[in-house]
């Protein structure tokens, strides 16, 4: 009975080495996957009993953990919460959001870069603890912004043009982060269900995603990039500028410019179109072009790209198939077209920095536990959309504008500023039929050196009413973000 | 005496095993400090209490066999020990995360209570059985009560469905699974019947595809097995305890015949079987469907029959990943059923695959020594009975890994020694408390007849037989014809032919219709 017995033994082996095949499958091989499911509650528990590591911003942590007397250990606490809800998000028992989301690999120390922090702890004996995170954001201009746009629905970004690095980045009306990170689940529920419930939105990132916005005449900088850019036209090209014209196969239908005004008078310089925001110069002269020129224009200042920086930054679009008169409107910022500050940012930011385009970038350094540096920012160029001469000549033309025209409210003393207005028709219509358009100013300075570039929206409400244009609203909160930037 | 070969000094084993049981104290009992300290960092409150009682245990074990079971294999219970003292271990960690989200807990205390149970039965077995062979004059006796266990739980009042599987008996507010206790019954039973009708067994029937066929009449026993397998599946709805059963009967009928051909035709009479179940009744397929789809979101979110345990288990092993959390560090308790069904994965959780690795290794040590036991015993009702206690336990293993790990579709069974439950846990001591008397017989050397039976005893044991002294001498030398083994027949050659030793056959067992000699040492 030796040789079954024999052959039973070898079975039963083969049967634990089966056993050892799947638990190796599953633990290692399968571990990754199982890990990242989004049922796995396991994951996101494991870093609550961990301590993550902080967001800094010049110095000071915005979000850390705190060692607390419960189930997980640590608590994350949010200073200055709604400041910096938009970058942060919220680092929730249920999700996470934001930068806690985005570097969630560092800050809770299993980014690659970290092997060698971990592979210490590991022989250490010591905690696995999260790397930090520094933000390029300069924290002046994080609260001029935030206080200039004084609880307002809109939104506004700041860049440094040379590197790209995002100075300044504020949604309104925003959120405070400490509630949604809460260890309760009640009070966090009730908290993220009256923040979901909120018409005005709080939980929208309104800088690089939530609902888009027309950009209104502010895309007229993109008109004025592609015109230039072809090498006809000069700031004083004269141009035909009607009070009114009939969109190309419609009877009735016409732009007008502002105000319904004629536009000096009907045939102007192409600076003096750009000082005082005509629509229909830009209107004629896109059609002329057709859309294939405008799209490429718009793509090479990065519409249609998804940027993470490291946030996901919704694409700009300028919408599709467009017909004459669908381009027309288009060109004045109407239509499809749908931007986000941060896009309006860099088309300043690419003017204000010769032309070059740097990749927008939130991340300035990272550091291990044991604060070394691990990954610091390399600003790179993300596109080159006009030349150093295009920009040049856009210079001019936006100081003219800020000097002589709509973007006078931007003006800082003593202090070259170029600048370009918006306002866009939303068709949301307000009581007693007025409209309530979004206001925007996008801009730089100084502009013979720039230092930061900024875009600004603000969304219209009932307060603004029709006076609520972008010269008038935006351009102000600009300012004083700009004015934050160069006080230093 | 004189011998002709010099006598070789056997060792007892007696102290490896004396080290072996304070690797697995330290294994068992520093596991329960991790978990206090990680968990409350402090030491458990009963931490004084839970060492001084494993040592306790490992103490006594360690002189019951010194005294009745000298030449025992030295690993057994040592493995068992430290198996028992993480399974421990990991229930009391299990305790402390039910206890954190407000669930019942205090299984810790009941299982320790179990273990002292398990250690005592086994400890009986070894006092009181003092010859392994003793039992096959229950081989019927055996069938008869292993059946009726079996049938138990389908008595109304007194079985107990839990979790739509009709597996318990409630006696007096206890519950316990009479299917454990009747796998050692069925093993007996296999293996008494099996050793006394293998000869009938093995003749050649017709020849299919280069298969030697048994008779047909022959297939009689696998039949009765097979609807027995069956009928637990439909009645009891539980596959875990039908495969085993019908496992443990394959693998014995194997090992008594040598027929290859029996292990197939088991193997697709229980294919069809099952899938006729699945067929017939919607929980085992449920069970398959979870099994190829279990990270389906459709079958996660099912409410009932859904995958959702196996898969939160799945995430507790990918969260130990290599090195596991460590004790305490983890989240086993968002399974169900973490400290019995999926103690697995609670441990692959904790301990990682490295630990989990090496708590498989154990089994197999375990198992693979109940084999050797098994090749080692020179007689064939202790071959059949190890090797059939042995393949169960590992098969239950196989079982329940397999359906943790999703290598095998998941069914109830309990991973011997550690999961939470008191008749598995007590059943197990039991089979180890078989195995080390088994042991015993097959380390001991030929010459040493110290604490083995008596004449009169192995008459008893044989019924009715004429007195060895009565046999002729030239019986003292196996028949070559007979299937002895290797190892024997080494035995044989090293031991000197002189007339005080004395091998005597006995054609008889007392069911009268058994062939296979009883083989008696005995030395005066």
């Amino acid at each position: 009975m030796n040789a079954p017995l024999r052959r039973l033994s070898v079975v039963m082996m083969l049967m634990f080495f089966a056993l050892m095949g799947a638990a190796t499958y599953v633990q290692f091989f399968q571990a990754d996957s199982l890990n990242a499911d989004p049922r796995n509650v396991r994951t996101l528990y494991k870093q609550y009993g961990q301590d993550r590591g902080p967001i800094v911003v010049a110095g000071e942590s915005i979000a850390y953990s705190e060692p607390v007397d419960d189930a997980f250990g640590f608590q994350r606490v949010y200073t200055d919460g709604p400041l910096y809800a938009p970058i942060t998000g919220w680092y929730g028992m249920y999700q996470m959001t934001g930068l806690e989301r985005a570097s969630n690999s560092v800050l809770n120390g299993t980014d690659d870069s970290l092997l060698l922090a971990r592979l210490r702890a590991l022989f250490t004996g010591a905690e696995n603890d999260g790397g930090s995170v520094e933000l390029t954001i300069d924290p002046a201009a994080q609260q001029a912004a935030w206080e200039a746009l004084d609880g307002r629905n809109g939104a506004a970004v700041a860049l440094d043009p040379s590197t790209g690095a995002i100075l300044a980045m504020v949604s309104s009306p925003s959120f405070d982060p400490n509630d949604l990170a809460g260890h309760s689940s009640t009070d966090v529920d009730a908290a993220y269900s009256e923040l979901l419930e909120d018409p005005d939105n709080p939980l929208y990132n309104r800088a690089i995603g939530g609902d888009l916005y027309a950009p209104g005449s502010s895309f007229k900088l993109i008109d004025l990039a592609m015109l230039l850019e072809t090498g006809d036209y000069q700031p004083d090209t004269v141009v035909e500028a009607p009070t009114e014209y009939r969109l190309p196969g419609t009877q009735d239908t016409y732009i007008r410019n502002p105000g319904g005004l004629a536009c000096g008078d009907g045939e102007v310089p192409l600076e003096y179109a750009l000082q005082v925001s005509c629509n229909t110069p830009f209107a004629m002269l896109a059609v002329e072009h057709g859309e294939e020129a405008l799209a490429e224009q718009a793509e090479a200042f990065g519409f249609g790209q998804r940027l993470n920086i490291p946030l996901t930054v919704t694409p700009s679009v300028l919408g599709q198939d467009l017909d004459d008169a669908q381009l027309a409107m288009t060109a004045i910022g109407q239509f499809d077209v749908r931007v986000t500050p941060l896009q309006m940012a860099m088309v300043s930011a690419a003017v204000a920095n010769d032309g070059e385009l740097m990749t927008p970038h939130l991340v300035a350094t990272e550091r291990g536990p044991d604060l070394r540096v691990t990954r610091r920012a390399d600003p790179s160029v993300l596109s080159e959309p006009i030349s150093a001469e295009t920009a040049a000549t856009m210079t001019d033309m936006m100081v003219n504008v800020v000097d002589n025209g709509t973007g006078q409210a931007a003006g800082i003393s003593g202090v070259q500023v170029a600048g370009k207005t918006g306002t866009a028709e939303t068709g949301v219509e307000g009581p007693e039929g007025t409209v309530q358009p979004n206001a925007w100013f996008t801009a730089f300075a100084p502009a013979d050196d720039p230092q930061v570039a900024v875009a600004v929206v603000l969304e219209g409400t009932e307060e603004l009413g029709a006076a609520g244009t972008g010269g008038t609203v935006a351009a102000p909160v600009a300012r004083e973000i700009m004015q934050a930037v160069l006080d230093q | 005496m004189a011998a002709t070969v010099a006598p070789v000094r056997i060792r007892t084993g007696r102290a490896a095993e004396l080290w072996l049981f304070l690797l697995s104290l330290v294994l068992g009992i520093g596991a329960y400090a991790l978990v206090g300290l990680n968990t409350a960092e402090q030491l458990p409150g009963d931490f004084v209490r839970f060492a001084a009682v494993l040592v306790g245990m490992a103490v006594v074990l360690h002189l019951v066999v010194r005294w009745r079971a000298k030449y025992a294999d030295p690993l057994l219970l040592p493995l068992v020990m430290a198996l028992n003292g993480i399974g421990l271990a990991m229930i009391y960690r299990i305790d402390i995360g039910l206890v954190a989200r407000g669930q019942e807990a205090g299984f810790g205390p009941r299982q320790q209570l179990w273990t002292l149970l398990g250690v005592a039965a086994a400890c009986l077995v070894i006092v009181l059985l003092r010859d392994h062979r003793l039992l096959r004059r229950y081989t019927f006796t055996a069938m008869v009560a292993g059946i009726v266990l079996l049938l138990l739980p389908m008595v109304p009042g007194l079985g107990a469905n839990i979790n739509g599987a009709q597996l318990w008996i409630r006696v007096a507010g206890m519950s316990f699974q009479p299917a454990e206790i009747a796998k050692i019954l069925l093993a007996i039973f296999f293996a008494g019947y099996l050793v006394s009708t293998r000869d009938v067994l093995t003749l050649a029937g017709p020849k299919f595809l280069g298969l030697q066929l048994p008779r047909l009449r022959d297939l009689g026993p696998l039949v009765v097995a097979w609807a027995g397998a069956i009928l637990v599946l439909v009645v009891e709805r539980d596959l875990g305890t039908s495969l085993m059963f019908f496992g443990l009967f394959v693998a014995v009928v194997y090992v008594a015949t040598e027929r290859f051909s029996w292990i197939l035709i088991g193997l697709i009479m229980f294919a069809v079987g099952a899938g006729v179940a699945i067929w017939a009744f919607p929980h085992v397929a449920d069970r398959f469907d979870i099994w190829l789809n279990a990270l389906d979101p459709d079958v996660y979110n099912r409410l009932y029959g859904g995958s959702g345990q196996i898969v939160r288990g799945l995430f507790g092993l990918a969260l130990g990943g290599l090195l596991g959390t460590g004790w305490g560090e983890g989240f086993p308790q968002l399974v169900p059923y973490a400290n019995s069904d999926f103690i697995v994965a609670s441990l692959g959780e904790e301990l990682g695959l490295t630990g989990l690795m090496a708590i498989l290794m154990v089994y197999l040590v375990l198992a693979q020594r109940g084999m050797r036991m098994a090749i080692g015993v020179r007689d064939g009702f202790g071959k059949l009975l190890a090797s059939g206690l042995a393949f169960t336990l590992a098969f239950q293993c196989f079982i329940v890994v397999g359906g943790v790990t999703r290598l095998i579709p998941l069914t109830g069974l309990t991973m011997p020694f550690m999961a939470a439950g008191g008749s598995s846990l007590v059943a197990n001591w039991i089979i180890v408390g078989l195995l080390v008397r088994i042991s015993d017989s097959s380390r001991r050397p030929a010459d040493d007849a110290r604490g083995l039976v008596s004449t009169e005893t192995a008459l008893e044991i044989i019924g009715g037989a004429e007195p060895a002294g009565s046999q002729p001498a030239d019986t003292a030398q196996p028949d070559p014809a007979r299937d002895w083994d290797e190892d024997t027949a080494q035995t044989e050659v090293h031991r000197p032919p002189a007339s005080n030793h004395q091998v005597a056959h006995y054609g008889e067992d007392e069911a009268g219709n058994g062939d296979e000699p009883t083989q008696v040492v005995r030395d005066e």
